[in-house]
């Protein structure tokens, strides 16, 4: 692993055109975010986190600055080529868990798989292993349907694991969720950033914000603050503090 | 992602909507059913009339004796000999005639013992059976030596055969007509029913001079010679217009008949006719075919239609297999794969449908029809290329969809 950051934006600014009027979402956004991180962007609606995080997904481009993904600058690749590294290098979780419906758990989460051009064995075998380590084993040949919330994120996550990715990009993955099982995906984010994954969680409850390492404040399209959290939650020991048996 | 792939991503989606999927190919299926019957029911048609064609000899041009004329009387077609045997000869000459055959015609009772059966007697010469592309299945054919010698030898006609020989091999056998015995030297081939719905194996030949002899009688005491047609067999490729009209001005002359007097005989070109009605049944069947196509076009319509409809109901998940890493041609696969496995899955339905509603009004409705192995195929890649065609656009219409919108799509 480099020493280099994962991702470097420098003067970042992304604009959309409605009509005859320019939304300016993000100006001028210059970052770094290291490897092994554990990143929290909190900030309303409208501040610019949503694109910001577009941005970072390799969903959409900037209107101007640069944006350095894992020392490859990112304004230079084509359409395919950033699916490539949406597909190889990032792990999406979204607040609504996005799973295909009357599909099963293990479907699901090979899905990503398809387009990386593995042999079916292989692509089950992972698929297989990541359902495991969210545990959820038992249920690889449920529906969506027949899981509940936090299982559906849990097989969500799973999902974004599967190829493992450099960078773990959670938008209000706990946004659906009750505080309990909020808690639950937070502590297998903070696993999986304990064992080295780059983690960006989008979140506007500072409660959330405080399970990261460092939060970073977006308003009016600009950074308002970058600080490391003083006091960290740590998600595993409050389960063991909420009563009753873990799920 | 590979096309196997793509298919299994295709087949579960199908899969999920398993009534909507069906009731898309409906269109296809009726579509393809449709056309494979219709053309099945042309060519059956066409088929029939061709054979007919050939039934009645190839390239064949008849010329019989026409109504004469005694005074104001007026006598009834062939009831005079204005055709003989030279006339005959001579139209041999005539470029394009590979040969002629005289023949003259009476009926008479064909006994065998209790068996009989009345039937058209022929005299024939030895080219007769060249000329209505006649084979024998038993036995020989009419020889020169027994037009020479007035043999009484018979060949029967197969109707005629099964008639007076129940359980016995006529060849080798004797029948008796108008009192005289025959020697059956062979028996024709079956030819079936000619287009007038004539049993065209209801039929005995004899030898040209024995049926002058033995079986008809008095008109032929004024012409010794006179036969009741002439058949003139034309070359492959011949003009029959052309040889019609020499065969016409040739007769005339023979005839001694003078310019604006009638012809004492007629000239019919039947496989021109039969090849006119074979051209209107290609017509019709055409026709059949391109309304059955039509079907086949709105189904392609119905599976557009619902492909949209799939769009637009999975924009999320489209959304989401753009940002895990599908790339644009990867959607684009997707969608036209499912548009064609719905039209290809339709057009093998709507091919097994087809062949057996063919294989119904054949039975039922006693029509014709035939199945060629091309129309299958063609309906098969037809019904594959609607898919293409109708899939494209919903398909683009996916791929170009934005990861950003379409995951935020409700």
């Amino acid at each position: 692993m480099s020493d280099e950051a994962l991702i470097r934006t420098r003067n970042l600014a992304r604009e959309y055109h409605m009509g005859d009027s320019v939304v300016r979402a993000l100006r001028n956004v210059s970052l770094e975010i290291g490897r092994g991180e554990f990143v929290a962007i909190m900030g309303p609606s409208g501040s610019g986190k949503s694109t910001f995080m577009n941005l970072l997904g390799c969903l959409d481009r900037p209107t101007a600055g640069e944006h350095w993904f894992d020392g490859v600058d990112v304004a230079t690749l084509d359409t395919d080529q950033l699916a490539r590294v949406r597909n190889a290098k990032i792990g999406f979780v979204f607040q609504s868990f996005n799973l295909l419906p009357r599909t099963s758990a293990i479907d699901n989460v090979e899905m990503p798989l398809l387009y990386s051009g593995l042999a079916p064995d292989t692509r089950r075998q992972r698929a297989s292993e990541r359902l495991a380590r969210v545990g959820l084993a038992e249920r690889a040949h449920h529906h969506p349907s027949q899981l509940s919330g936090g299982q559906q994120q849990r097989v969500a996550i799973a999902r974004a694991l599967v190829n493992d990715p450099l960078l773990i990009l959670a938008d209000e993955p706990t946004g659906a969720l009750d505080t309990r099982t909020g808690v639950e995906i937070m502590a297998i984010l903070q696993e999986l950033n304990a064992r080295g994954t780059t983690v960006v969680l989008v979140t506007h409850e500072s409660d959330i914000a405080r399970f990261a390492r460092r939060v970073i404040a977006f308003r009016d399209g600009e950074v308002r603050a970058d600080d490391r959290v003083a006091e960290r939650h740590d998600a595993a020991a409050q389960l063991s503090a909420f009563p009753g048996e873990a799920a | 992602m590979n096309v196997l792939a793509n298919l299994l991503v295709a087949l579960r989606a199908l899969r999920i909507n398993v009534l909507r999927s069906a009731l898309t190919m409906l269109g296809i299926i009726i579509g393809v059913g449709a056309v494979i019957t219709m053309v099945a029911v042309g060519s059956g048609a066409q088929d029939r009339v061709s054979a007919q064609i050939r039934s009645l000899g190839a390239n064949l041009i008849i010329v019989f004796n026409a109504s004469s004329r005694d005074g104001r009387a007026r006598l009834g077609a062939g009831t005079t000999y204005n055709l003989t045997e030279e006339d005959a000869e001579a139209l041999t000459l005539i470029d394009g005639v590979v040969l002629t055959a005289p023949t003259v015609r009476g009926g008479a009772q064909v006994v065998n013992g209790a068996d009989n059966w009345w039937t058209a007697i022929q005299g024939v010469t030895t080219d007769f059976m060249a000329a209505r592309d006649w084979e024998l299945v038993a036995g020989r054919a009419i020889t020169e030596e027994d037009i020479r010698a007035g043999a009484k030898v018979v060949v029967l006609g197969e109707t005629v055969a099964k008639a007076v020989f129940v359980n016995s091999d006529p060849v080798g056998s004797m029948v008796r007509i108008k009192n005289v015995p025959f020697d059956v030297v062979g028996v024709l081939a079956k030819k079936g029913q000619n287009s007038f719905g004539q049993d065209q194996d209801d039929v005995a030949l004899v030898p040209l001079s024995t049926a002058r002899k033995r079986v008809i009688g008095a008109n032929l005491q004024t012409r010794p010679t006179g036969v009741a047609q002439i058949l003139v067999k034309l070359q492959d490729g011949a003009d029959a217009k052309v040889v019609e009209e020499q065969v016409t001005s040739s007769l005339r002359q023979r005839h001694n008949i003078q310019p604006g007097a009638e012809d004492d005989f007629n000239v019919r070109n039947l496989s021109e006719i039969m090849e006119a009605r074979e051209a209107s049944q290609r017509v019709l069947s055409y026709l059949l075919a391109a309304v059955a196509s039509v079907s086949l076009l709105v189904g392609g319509i119905g599976i557009m239609n619902i492909m949209l409809v799939s769009v637009t109901e999975r924009t999320r998940e489209i959304g989401l297999r753009m940002a895990v890493g599908a790339r644009r041609r990867d959607i684009l696969l997707q969608f036209l794969v499912e548009a064609v496995t719905l039209s290809l899955i339709g057009g093998i339905v709507g091919i097994g449908i087809g062949i057996l509603a063919s294989a119904l009004i054949a039975n039922l409705a006693g029509w014709p029809t035939l199945i060629e192995p091309l129309s299958l195929v063609l309906a098969f890649g037809f019904s594959g290329a609607v898919g293409v065609f109708f899939g494209f656009y919903p398909a683009r219409k996916a791929a170009q969809l934005d990861p950003i919108v379409a995951l935020r799509y409700e």
